[in-house]
């Protein structure tokens, strides 16, 4: 009976509920409120900022500019896509962007495969973690002095000219080589990262498996390994190939007087100040890239991102 | 021919395995005959699945050999050695369906396309899947994975197979059912199986020899009566089923006879044994009070505190009783006996 009263007459004192508590017992009975209120400013970054910027970059792409003012005109036309596909220039520029992309996807696949294989199957655990770090680490470094690094390297004379010229060797110089060299570099661990996980996620025991059933380590890499971690190595040259795709600085540093589709647009924006063309020309990475990531989404590399 | 014996399936001598200062497997000798099921039985890191390892060729050996069908193996890579194994987690390659799976290890040695589908089917239809070729493992429940990695391992018609506690990630039931159809898998290949398990009842029910592995060594290599029955060591005693330790004997739980009414026997005849009142009944005596009553189905679980101070746990079977009978004897005094015969000794334990 005792505790009985106790209970009741400490139920009156207990505080009302703050209105903290009541606003926490709102959103709790209220889970659409709550996702609203969680992605309301999200939401408004992605599509005021993100998309908004694309949509302005893409109706820019049917506006022109006065010859005489080099104001913009805001007039629809397709003229700029018609100069773009008519002047050979800008398909060979065009063309050859995509080679070097193609290229630098392809030195990374080849780097970094065995790479990411040794820390994930190879080496011990316990030094993963410190591999990833130390793949991780030329990121922390800013873009500009890596690229102004290599250039230095490349130059006449340079690291890489000295390290070739006992096996009577020089370096490749400034150009479309050196930029590739300097891309491949770059993109390398966005290549790694996400093999390494996919890697990492196939069981030790499917090597083992393909070993024990008679195959060698080649058949078990082209037979097991390599149909597995595709869809990793695909999600990793999304990153090399649309990074290498839109690049420019790297070409102004190592690029000799070669031009990609970033420094076309560049260039227009900055000495011709022809945005609306500038647009266009910007339009041409983002077409190539959607039918790209079309086409690996069919792979299920999206899900490895 | 020129060996007096006939080459063992399997051969190990002095097999030693250390991963840094861990010394997985410390001088294990095996001989293994052709045909024989046989298991390594012991707790997780007693060094088993480290021996299997080592005999597939996943793991090198820091000493000693191994042979395989007389055929020294110790530095043969796995794809050169005539054995196949069946993975713990079954490993089968999720982007192959069930019937490239099984025609994997065939592909891999060229044999041609029309004999190793035959082959192949012929594995899955033996291991009860078939129609199932054209599925995923993905698409497959536990027992039908692990028998797409029977087929698959099967279908080579290698010299021993190896199974890595093949069935500890099955449920009890279809467990018990894996276990019949192993056994009959193996007797009709005739196939040499080298099973490694740490589930004392699934070695004793398949075995024709077990050994029971403790601390990388092995404890006692033996026919499943000869192990549980006749124990060769402490540690052998305590992990093959429980042993009572009883004055300075050791007996089974289920050879102990409890009797729940001492007072209706004569108090006499307790030193002497000449009360031949039931079958279960024994020479041997002790006095003592139920600690526990574990009520468990098919039988009954007594944890008897005896006068001496030994807890003795006895097993009975639930013959006529039912649970409602025996919870009341939490706290009675009753008398134990058994039988002088089922008494066994063990040397005490090492540490």
């Amino acid at each position: 009976m005792d505790d009985d009263q106790g209970l009741t007459a400490r139920e009156p004192d207990r505080p009302a509920p703050g209105l903290r508590r009541r606003a926490a017992a709102l959103l709790h009975r209220r889970p659409r409120l709550r996702l609203s209120l969680l992605l309301s400013a999200p939401l408004a970054w992605l599509v005021v900022v993100y998309l908004g910027a694309l949509a302005a970059i893409f109706l820019t792409a049917f506006w022109t500019t006065d010859t005489f003012t080099g104001e913009v005109v805001r007039t629809f036309t397709l003229d700029n896509f018609r100069g773009l596909w008519d002047e050979p220039v800008y398909r060979t520029i065009a063309l050859r962007s995509l080679g070097v992309a193609a290229a630098v996807t392809a030195i990374d696949t080849v780097l970094g495969l065995p790479m990411a294989f040794y820390m994930a199957k190879v080496a011990r655990p316990r030094y993963r973690t410190y591999l990833v770090i130390a793949i991780l680490a030329p990121l922390w470094a800013a873009y500009l002095v890596k690229a102004y690094a290599w250039r230095v390297m490349l130059s006449e004379g340079g690291l890489i000219d000295e390290a070739l010229r006992p096996f009577g060797l020089s370096g490749p110089g400034y150009g479309l080589t050196a930029t590739v060299i300097v891309l491949a570099y770059l993109w390398l661990p966005y290549m790694i990262l996400p093999v390494y996980t996919g890697l990492e996620r196939l069981p030790d025991s499917l090597l083992d498996a393909a070993g024990d059933l008679g195959a060698r380590p080649l058949r078990t890499f082209r037979s097991v390994v390599l149909p597995l971690v595709y869809p990793s190595l695909v999600a990793g040259s999304i990153f090399t190939f649309s990074l290498s795709l839109g690049d420019y600085i790297t070409v102004k540093i190592v690029g000799g007087r070669g031009q990609l589709i970033g420094n076309v647009v560049y260039d227009n924006i900055g000495a011709a100040g022809n945005l609306p063309f500038a647009a266009a020309v910007a339009t041409v990475p983002v077409v190539v890239m959607l039918g790209y990531l079309a086409a690996a989404r069919r792979t299920g590399a999206l899900r490895e991102l | 021919m020129f060996s007096p014996m006939p080459a063992s399936a399997v051969r190990i001598r002095d097999l030693r395995k250390t991963f840094g200062a861990v010394e997985a497997v410390a001088g294990v000798d095996l001989d293994i005959a052709d045909g024989e099921f046989f298991s390594m039985l012991g707790p997780s890191g007693s060094g088993k699945t480290t021996v299997l390892r080592m005999i597939a060729g996943f793991e090198r050996p820091t000493a000693g050999t191994i042979e395989l069908g007389g055929r020294d193996v110790t530095g043969l890579a796995p794809f050169d050695r005539d054995v196949n194994t069946v993975f713990q987690d079954y490993a089968l390659f999720p982007h192959l369906d069930v019937l490239r799976n099984v025609e994997y290890g065939l592909k891999v040695r060229r044999v041609p396309r029309a004999k190793r589908r035959e082959r192949a089917l012929e594995a899955l239809r033996s291991v009860r899947l078939d129609g199932m070729g054209a599925r995923r493992p993905a698409e497959l429940s536990g027992g039908q994975r692990q028998r797409v990695a029977l087929a698959r391992a099967l279908v080579n018609e290698p010299k021993v197979l190896l199974l890595d506690e093949p069935l500890g990630a099955l449920d009890l039931k279809l467990r018990e059912e894996m276990q019949v159809e192993l056994k009959a898998i193996q007797r009709r290949a005739g196939i040499t199986f080298v099973f490694v398990t740490h589930d004392q009842e699934e070695a004793l029910t398949l075995s024709d020899r077990v050994a029971v592995l403790d601390r990388g060594r092995i404890e006692q290599v033996g026919t499943p009566a000869e192990v549980y029955e006749r124990p060769a060591t402490a540690f052998v005693a305590g992990f093959v089923g429980t042993s009572n330790r009883i004055g300075g004997v050791c007996v089974r739980p289920e050879k102990i006879d409890v009797d729940t009414e001492p007072g209706a026997a004569p108090a006499d005849a307790d030193q002497h044994g000449a009360e031949p009142r039931g079958t279960g009944s024994g020479d041997r005596h002790a006095m003592g009070t139920v600690a526990e009553v574990v009520y468990a189905g098919a039988a009954t679980r007594f944890v008897v505190d005896l006068e001496s101070g030994e807890r003795v746990v006895a097993l009975q079977q639930n013959l006529r009783t039912s649970s409602m009978d025996v919870m009341r004897h939490r706290g009675a005094r009753v008398r134990i006996s058994w039988h002088s015969a089922h008494e066994f000794h063990v040397p005490d334990a090492r540490s």
